[in-house]
């Protein structure tokens, strides 16, 4: 079956989608990310140390010709900082798919949507393909898809916090409006946050914390990789309909 | 005394002293940054990559010199 995750008019293979940050190093955050199967990965976008003329780059360890960097405007708690890094993320080689995130919270990092609806705006408007960082809004997440998002991101919960979903009717609610992709950015914890964000109808699930801070990270890079499939074939399948009352599996005639 | 041939710049907030004259694709030679991984800003505004060869550096301007790292 072709079931492909599809942004900005690419297909992907993979529906995982993952952070890569807050490993050791590279070449650990290469090896999980192999290991998740993710095609998409974010990167931020940071001063070149002049000084350290050795350090290792990203770039070293993870090949852009041969996986998708989205470039994220991680730290950015304004509209502004958001639109310089993302033009000056455009003119190291001319990423136009980009994922934005305005903060507006440094304690719990929630979005300020006023800033990234403002945002959103004007970079579609640059020729930019925004994946939208946002809260689980639904009246939001249509007036990002009305400014032109070519993906609506949803937070589970606070970024790094591994809580889950914490408003899953929200996120159906979302899911029903809009045929973007919908993807979970943010908060999930194991692979059955990921599953079930999968099992509420959406695109994909965007995990860093989780896989980098895991005990074992590569473990858990597998254990997503697998929970974001398991997810999305149980959605599609049709689970049954909850009861309260018992259904026996086996049948009645020939009981002895 | 004050070296006609030298200039201050800051380069990603560090004072940097360089020659007189030099462009910002020498600066970035000299500094050994591949210049097909980053982007540039020059006192504010991002300067086109294929032009950095043209484009000499003066007293007291600002770069910002920026690239991909791990993040998420």
């Amino acid at each position: 079956m072709k079931d492909k995750l599809l942004i900005n008019k690419k297909n992907y293979n993979s529906r995982l989608i993952v952070g890569t940050g807050k490993y050791k190093n590279f070449l650990e955050c290469a090896k999980a990310i192999k290991i998740s199967g993710a095609q998409i990965v974010t990167v931020a976008v940071r001063r070149v140390n002049i000084m350290d003329k050795n350090k290792p780059l990203l770039m070293d360890y993870l090949d852009p010709k041969k996986i998708t960097y989205l470039p994220n405007t991680a730290g950015c708690f304004n509209s502004e900082e958001a639109l310089r890094t993302l033009r000056l993320a455009r003119e190291i080689g001319g990423w136009k798919l980009v994922k934005l995130e305005v903060l507006g919270d440094k304690k719990n990092l929630y979005p300020d949507m006023i800033e990234t609806l403002r945002s959103t705006e004007i970079l579609t408007k640059e020729g930019f393909k925004v994946m939208v960082y946002c809260n689980d809004d639904p009246l939001m997440a249509k007036r990002l898809e009305n400014v032109g998002a070519v993906a609506i991101m949803p937070l589970a919960s606070p970024i790094g916090s591994g809580l889950g979903i914490l408003n899953d009717i929200n996120i159906k609610i979302i899911r029903k409006q809009t045929k973007l992709p919908l993807i979970i950015d943010a908060g999930l914890g194991d692979a059955t946050d990921a599953s079930k964000a999968m099992q509420l109808g959406c695109d994909g699930v965007l995990v860093n914390t989780a896989i980098a801070k895991a005990k074992k990270p590569f473990l858990m890079a597998e254990a997503m990789r697998l929970a974001v499939i398991s997810g999305r074939k149980s959605f599609l399948s049709g689970r049954i309909k909850k009861n309260f009352i018992g259904s026996a599996s086996s049948p009645k005639k020939g009981i002895i | 005394m004050i070296n006609k041939n030298k200039i201050k710049i800051k380069a990603n907030g560090k004072l940097l002293s360089i020659e007189n004259n030099c462009s910002i694709k020498i600066l970035l030679k000299k500094l050994k940054i591949p210049f097909k991984m980053v982007a540039i800003e020059l006192n504010g505004k991002i300067i086109d990559k294929n032009k950095v060869g043209s484009i000499k550096l003066k007293e007291k301007d600002k770069l910002e010199i920026v690239h991909f790292i791990g993040g998420g």
